[in-house]
């Protein structure tokens, strides 16, 4: 396996707006090794969310060559990025996205329905990754019958539910009051520490500085590259 | 790849998730359809009606009456025309034509009947025994006369249903003796029913006698001896009946010594043209009821496209989150596709049941055969399915079409 999971290359992402042409990404060059734990901060504007979006096989760069896992996103087919994203990628929204006709159970096993695992394998990895985040007792329950912090760990199990190369996580805790986001935070670095590999996307400093490694972003471009780590030691 | 039993439940889930709305729009299709059953099973009911009351006239059947075709139409009046131009040897000529499986000359008259301390004003019909086999009647009950009770004018009768019912409510009428014009006669047969004609009349209400017998005794003297009002002529089989038709009109031209210009003294009916006419009007009637009703479905199907437009609109963030998920964007087509679908199938067996049921209500109340055909079934059952492969088709498109980044900004 190889060490690198993202390799990110002189990164350009235009958007057109009315006659204006805006550089969400301005030539980003950067790579996450496989088990690392990091955050992408920056106040809103700053392409941040451009960068989620093609880290999560939903947008692609114009111009710029992004490597995950092995596979070139700009080369992949739109069917194809489904696939990369069912298999590949494991999403965490700030406003967690359940879908509230289904059970936590349920929910957790959406994404094994795109990936065509079968019903029996998929209830009994759901009911694992539930018991995993803590919600053992709650797989039966609506997201509206749960809190914000128990629906962010559905959505977690959820998330890992295809066993992604990537957790990709988007403000991960901005719906969520300070000590249930510690929480979330704390289930994240206990899920780093048995290998999975991390992304959060925040504008937060103090969620960045839970994380291993804190990528800065400003107006397009990488403004500084840390690990916190060697900051605080 | 999604699993089609996967997708079914998905589809079904979000449909029930719903039920008032699911139902309101099924509503649309259910009525579509229910009024296209219905009413086609209306307009098939009197269609057959109208052929087999003009088939209990007798199939394969040409009649010749005297007189001159009128000009605008054919004239139905049976035994009319005032000239008597038909005879018993212009049957007998016709009975040796190519083709003919029976001749059945007759004579009619109408009497005031006395039997049982009972009146009753009927159509005497003076027949030969040939003529119950053209006219695909039979005896229900008694025994027909012969030949030989024919030519040696026998005053016995042979009852119509109608007639048997009047006069004859509470005895067997087989024996019994009735009085017509002041002669008296035997009953020896009651006819079976063959109910109203295509035209309103009671075909029942009549009474059969011996051709010689009514020419004798009962439509008096003032016709000449040998004369007839009409020819009932049943060819072989429906093919041979225009033939026959033309055959008929030539041997008689000949016979009558119409000269080529001149206007024919008889008029040769065809039945089975005439019933294929009246086939084809109803035909047209059921093809423009079940057309309109149509218009019905086709409402249907625009509420279902309007739903599911609102649907994919109220859905957009699920969408968006199905995508980032790893739903490709014909999983989504399927699956609003398959909403639709499943909208406008139930919606049109639902209607199918109810279809049925008012045929079968309307029928009953017109008094009309209920006619529905597994075809007729299945094709309504089939177009509403195309009703929502149709107008599921663009909202489901647009559903798989939604930019997943935009659809997961959405409020």
């Amino acid at each position: 396996m190889m060490a690198t999971l993202i390799e990110a290359n002189n990164l350009v992402k235009l958007y057109q707006m009315g006659d204006e042409t805006v550089h969400a990404l301005d030539g980003v060059s950067f790579s996450v090794p496989r088990g690392d734990y990091c955050a992408i901060v920056g106040p809103s504007g700053s392409g941040k969310s451009t960068m989620m979006n093609i880290l999560g096989g939903l947008d692609t760069p114009t111009s710029g060559r992004i490597v995950i896992d092995g596979a070139d996103i700009a080369e992949l087919s739109d069917e194809q990025l489904a696939g990369f994203r069912n298999k590949t990628i494991g999403f965490i929204f700030q406003s967690f996205n359940l879908l509230p006709r289904l059970s936590a159970l349920e929910n957790v096993e959406l994404p094994m329905i795109y990936g065509g695992v079968l019903p029996k394998e998929r209830r009994e990895r759901a009911a694992e990754l539930l018991h995993r985040v803590g919600l053992g007792e709650r797989m039966g329950h609506r997201p509206t019958q749960l809190s914000g912090g128990q629906q962010q760990r559905v959505a977690i199990a959820r998330a890992l539910a295809g066993r992604p190369a990537l957790v990709l996580a988007d403000e991960p805790t901005g719906a969520l009051d300070s000590n249930t986001g510690k929480e979330i935070l704390a289930l994240f670095s206990q899920l780093n520490s048995e290998g999975a590999t991390i992304v959060i996307v925040t504008h937060d400093h103090e969620v960045a500085a839970a994380t291993r490694r804190t990528i800065e972003m400003r107006d397009g471009h990488i403004v500084s590259d840390r690990q916190n780590g060697s900051r605080a030691a | 790849m999604m699993r089609t039993a996967d997708l079914v439940s998905s589809a079904s889930r979000a449909l029930r998730s719903n039920p008032l709305r699911s139902a309101l729009t099924a509503l649309g299709v259910i009525i579509g359809v229910a009024s296209v059953v219905a009413m086609v099973a209306l307009g098939s009911g009197a269609q057959a009606m109208v052929e087999r009351s003009i088939a209990s006239l007798g199939s394969n059947l040409l009649i010749v009456v005297p007189g001159a075709q009128q000009s605008g139409g054919v004239r139905m009046a049976q035994g009319g025309g005032g000239r008597d131009t038909l005879t018993l040897d212009d049957a007998e000529a016709i009975g040796q034509l190519e083709g003919v499986l029976a001749v059945a000359p007759s004579q009619r008259s109408g009497a005031q009947i006395v039997a049982n301390g009972l009146n009753w004003n009927t159509r005497i019909e003076g027949v030969t025994p040939s003529y119950l086999l053209a006219r695909d009647w039979d005896v229900a009950q008694g025994r027909f006369f012969d030949e030989s009770e024919e030519r040696q004018a026998r005053r016995v009768v042979v009852l119509g249903a109608t007639v048997a019912r009047e006069l004859f409510a509470n005895v067997d009428p087989i024996g019994q003796t009735m009085r017509i014009n002041g002669g008296s006669y035997e009953v020896i047969g009651v006819l079976t029913s063959k109910g109203q004609s295509g035209f309103g009349m009671d075909q029942d209400d009549i009474v059969l006698a011996p051709l010689t017998t009514v020419k004798r005794r009962i439509s008096g003297r003032q016709r000449r001896a040998d004369t007839v009002s009409q020819i009932s002529v049943k060819a072989g089989s429906e093919g041979e009946l225009n033939r026959l038709q033309e055959d008929v009109e030539n041997l008689l031209r000949e016979r009558h010594r119409i000269r080529a210009g001149d206007d024919d003294d008889f008029t040769v009916q065809n039945l089975s043209s005439i019933t294929e006419t009246a086939a084809q009007t109803t035909q047209v009637f059921t093809y423009l009821l079940g057309g309109i009703s149509a218009v019905s479905l086709l409402v249907g199907g625009i509420g279902i496209m309007n739903i599911m437009l609102v649907s994919v609109t109220e859905r957009t963030r699920e969408i968006g989150l199905r995508k980032a998920l790893g739903a490709r964007q014909s999983d989504i087509l399927h699956q609003f596709s398959l909403e639709a679908v499943t909208l406008s199938l139930a919606g049109g067996m639902i209607g199918l049941a109810l279809g049925v049921a008012g045929a079968w209500a309307m029928t009953s109340l017109f008094n009309l055969p209920l006619v529905i055909s597994p075809q007729n079934a299945l094709m309504a059952i089939a177009f509403s399915g195309l009703v929502g492969v149709l107008f599921g088709a663009y909202p489901a498109w647009r559903a798989a079409k939604l930019d997943p980044i935009e659809a997961l900004r959405r409020e």
